[in-house]
């Protein structure tokens, strides 16, 4: 049945190899998270440098993808095994959230 | 499901939150919801940027006039964090370690409210300025994006606590573990939005 | 109650079996439900359909008003679409889906039934607006220069009866893909999933992505009639293209919503009466994932005459023809499933036979309008009117009419009359081609879309007159659909497990109407059209146990559902008379406290549901089986 749960224990070897892999995982990440802190600082540090538009909105997009990256995969564990399918519906979300974000801001123009 | 099963940390399983099938099911599931609230913020962001300063003649409210950068960049660093305050309340959760998780969890929604409280002091500011709901399609279109991300922040504060307080006083089970675990995943996406309205709302404001 | 399905609930008292109806979890039972709401909206769509055909049977009639014409058209398009369609085809992806994977119930039952009051309360919303100040009268695209700009309330509620009943709908989307990908019995992989599966997988995706769309702008559309906003008041800046983009990224999925179900109950019924596997199935898997996918390329074809530019246009254009290419893929598998098989024309092969060229021509009209020039000529005619019939009564309505005499014994255990059947058919079918195929014509000569009336000696009036009478013939047809229900009910004759003896997949190995845990034991699927391939090697039980029988777990039945839909409704009165009324606003904070309780009541009160055990199972099973052999 699909709904007991069979309760194992586990050897100490093993706990601590769990303890340990979780330990690792999470200075991973804390080590995303100050990579994602730097990234914002580095975006509010080029709007307030007065760089051209030109230069500084394409930096701070491509920083704000890749920071949700990082959120995605590592905070909310995307990259872990068992997310075929969540991120099978997250990059259609995505696909789809962009062509219409690039539809109305190209053909909405009157 | 029998609740009163009592789990040590070392009978713990590895992943509670795909446990069992009631589980997955929440799981799989609250994922497709946030594919879903993608599009949802995708459409409020290109209504957005189709009515960004988009006012009737006589009126000069604009992006690079209005915003003030140093709120958002507090308001930023609040949420940021409570995204690694709530990783750090799953890493707890993982490890069965009840009070831990829940103290995180409790840090987290303290930021979450700090944040939110900027947000109305934010809000409260523009509309002191004039710029109310019905000023124009730029306040509307503004009000709607930045406000839905603040309900959701409100949302989120309010099924957090009513977790940690319904769970205070029987700790961790298989049942509760994936509540908690959605939640941690919703949080996140909040932070998600939140790093796309800081960038094109109020950066890409100021830089005109 | 004398059949074997419902042994284990009692005789029960009138206000028992409501209390019981009002809670129930089951997806089967959640089905009728389904069926039967969807249904009412189906009559109520069709009425209003009659009196737009009987004010244009002739030229300059005065039999309704302009204004009151106005109500009409958009009630009989809201209706019809979100209130009748959609939830019919719900009720029979409820009913089935679960069978066909080898599952016991949803992935979530309480969301199911939140789906399903949802709806019903939201269409119910809806269709009081005609006794309730005015229907909603822009069309049931509600553009917003025209939604901003009606009076009344009507607007107000088509925006928040669709809220509301859009919500439950993308519940239930999000209820159906987790069942199909989490539910399914062991060795159903997802490439043995029978096709009706498939394209509930499909739409129930569609749903996902295309709903909350058009949430946004029914909120845009609330906001700026109710609360002050500019989204679509272009004196406040805004800009009421915005509204006919968001509509379309919605509306345009929403046809293949409808659609690929509809494609999966024909592919069901050309298998089965053919007696032959469907006719590549790998390729109608693919052809049905491509049509979702390219659904949301290709909404703004409705807006080619809007002026978005010649590159946008012949984008949208190329895109468009494109999804004529899968759906061709589907027509000829079809065909070719039918090549060389032992036919059956029974009621439902007739209606498989009758989509085909129905929705071919709604096809190449469609292609016709995708070249976006002759757009231009097209657009806003009758002619349109005859494409989008041609396509939702031709492949949607023929589909659930098909569903309801193929599926009809699995949900109810009794057979609608064959005979009533086919006359129900071709009454349908000769007068859906009668009122529809003339409309091209008056297209061409012509004849806007929407109007109230017109002049005569124009060349429109015998086409029109004829178009009037084939309406007449469709709702004779439904009233003969209605009377075999009745007649069938009243005689009660019980069926067993196979009742269209070709059966090929999983809901026809079990009783009909199964019990409420569905499978005694989860079934092994040893490949595509699991009971055929057991019936051909002479199991007679119909399919091979992927478990021993032990205690099953189901859910518990909840009345949370209605009380949580039940606050939004009555909060939607309340935001749309908060300004005129002093009890406005109280009552929408305590419409929204009650679904807030009623929420908080789910989230704090655990509810792990209950276990059927062993005895019970085999005792149900025992008694179930003595029926059978009493009945025959």
């Amino acid at each position: 049945m699909a709904h007991d749960i069979e309760i194992i224990e586990k050897t100490p070897a093993e706990y601590t190899y769990k303890k340990r892999n979780a330990d690792r995982a999470m200075r991973g990440q804390l080590m995303m998270f100050a990579l994602m802190i730097f990234m914002t600082l580095i975006s509010f540090t080029a709007v307030q440098a007065g760089f051209s538009p030109l230069f500084v909105i394409p930096v701070i997009l491509l920083l704000a993808a890749v920071q949700v990256g990082l959120q995605l995969y590592y905070f909310m564990h995307m990259k872990e095994e068992g997310h075929g399918l969540p991120s099978m519906f997250m990059y259609t979300g995505v696909l789809i959230g962009f062509l219409t974000v690039l539809a109305f801001v190209t053909i909405i123009w009157w | 499901m029998d609740l009163n099963t009592k789990f040590t940390a070392k009978s713990w399983p590895d992943h509670p939150e795909t446990a069992t099938m009631e589980a997955k099911n929440k799981f799989v599931g609250f994922w497709l919801f946030l594919g879903g609230e993608t599009i949802l913020f995708a459409t409020l962001f290109a209504t957005y940027l189709a009515l960004r300063n988009s006012v009737p003649s006589g009126n000069d409210f604009s992006t690079d006039t209005l915003f003030e950068l140093p709120l958002v960049f507090v308001m930023t660093m609040l949420l940021l964090t409570s995204s690694l305050t709530s990783v750090y309340a799953m890493y707890h959760m993982k490890n069965y370690n009840f009070k831990a998780m829940q103290l995180w969890l409790a840090i987290t929604g303290f930021l979450g409210l700090g944040f939110l409280g900027f947000e109305v002091y934010e809000f409260t500011h523009y509309i002191h300025l004039g710029f109310t709901y019905g000023n124009s399609a730029f306040s509307s279109a503004f009000y709607t994006l930045v406000g839905t991300h603040g309900l959701h922040v409100a949302i989120g504060l309010v099924w957090l606590s009513l977790l940690i307080l319904r769970n205070a006083r029987r700790g961790l089970n298989l049942y509760n573990a994936t509540k908690y675990y959605t939640f941690s995943l919703y949080w996140h996406f909040i932070d998600v939005v939140w790093v796309f309205i800081f960038t094109v709302v109020y950066l890409m404001g100021v830089v005109g | 109650m004398t059949t074997a399905a419902n042994t284990v609930a009692q005789k029960k008292g009138f206000g028992a079996t409501l209390w019981d109806w009002l809670t129930t979890v089951d997806h089967k039972k959640i089905g009728i439900l389904y069926l039967i709401g969807g249904g009412f909206f189906f009559v109520l769509g069709g009425i209003e359909a009659l009196m737009i055909r009987l004010q244009l049977l002739v030229p300059n009639n005065d039999f309704v008003s302009a204004g009151f014409f106005n109500e009409l058209i958009t009630m009989h398009g809201t209706t019809m679409i979100f209130l009748a369609a959609m939830p019919l085809l719900f009720g029979f992806m409820n009913a089935i889906v679960p069978l066909q994977i080898g599952a016991r119930d949803v992935a979530f039952p309480f969301i199911n039934s939140l789906g399903f009051w949802m709806f019903f309360f939201g269409g119910l919303f809806l269709n009081l607006s005609w006794f309730i100040d005015a229907a909603p009268d822009a069309g049931w695209t509600s553009y917003a220069s025209l939604s901003i700009a009606s009076t009344g309330h009507g607007i107000d509620f088509y925006a928040i009866g669709l809220q509301i009943a859009g919500a439950g709908t993308l519940m239930a989307g999000i209820n159906f893909l987790v069942t199909i990908i989490n539910m399914r019995a062991p060795g159903m992989t997802y490439m043995r999933m029978p096709l009706f599966t498939w394209t509930t997988f499909v739409a129930s995706a569609l749903i996902l992505f295309a709903f909350p769309p058009l949430t946004v702008g029914l909120f845009f559309l609330t906001f700026d009639r109710m609360f002050g906003g500019n989204f679509f008041h272009v004196d406040g800046g805004g800009n009421t293209i915005i509204w006919e983009h968001i509509f379309w990224i919605f509306g345009h999925p929403e046809v293949y919503i409808l659609v690929l179900p509809s494609f999966g109950i024909f592919s069901e019924i050309f298998s089965i009466f053919s007696r032959k596997r469907l006719f590549g199935y790998s390729a109608m898997v693919f052809a049905t994932v491509l049509i979702g996918f390219l659904g949301f390329m290709v909404w703004a074809h409705h807006m080619f005459t809007v002026g978005l530019g010649p590159t946008a246009n012949a984008i949208f254009a190329v895109a468009t023809m494109a999804i004529a290419v899968p759906t061709g893929v589907k027509i000829f598998n079809w065909l070719l499933t039918m090549w060389g098989g032992s036919i059956r024309i029974t009621t439902p092969m007739l209606y498989a036979l009758g989509f085909i060229p129905s929705f071919v021509m709604g096809g190449v009209t469609g292609v016709q309008q995708g070249a976006a020039p002759l757009d231009y000529q097209l657009h806003d005619s009758y002619f349109i009117v005859a494409h989008f019939h041609y396509v939702i009564v031709g492949g949607v309505v023929l589909a659930i009419l098909a569903a309801t005499h193929l599926y009809w014994p699995k949900m109810f255990g009794t057979m609608l009359s064959e005979k009533l059947g086919k006359v129900t058919f071709w009454f349908f079918f000769i007068g859906f081609h009668m009122t529809f195929f003339l409309q091209h014509f008056l297209g061409l000569m012509g004849m806007p879309r929407r109007v109230w009336t017109y002049n005569k000696d124009q060349g429109w009036d015998l086409f029109n007159a004829i178009s009037s009478v084939g309406a007449l013939l469709m709702a004779i047809g439904v009233i003969v659909l209605v009377i075999n229900i009745i007649m069938t009910t009243a005689k009660n004759e019980r069926v067993g497990n196979d009742p269209w003896e070709d059966g090929r997949t999983l809901e026809w190995a079990i009783p009909s109407p199964p019990p409420f845990y569905n499978f005694p034991q989860t079934p092994l699927v040893r490949g595509l059209d699991t009971f055929w391939i057991e019936k051909k090697e002479g199991n007679k039980r119909g399919y091979i146990a992927a478990e021993p029988i032990s205690d099953i777990h189901m859910p518990n039945g909840s009345f949370i559902p209605f009380v949580m839909t039940l606050g939004l409704f009555i909060a939607g009165f309340g935001a749309m008379f908060r300004l005129e009324h002093s009890w406005g606003l109280p009552v929408l904070i305590g419409g929204l406290v009650l679904t807030f309780l009623a929420m908080a009541t789910r989230s704090i009160k655990d509810d792990l549901g209950f276990y059927v055990t062993k005895d019970e199972i085999i005792r149900t099973e025992k008694e179930i089986l003595r029926s059978e052999r009493g009945s025959n």
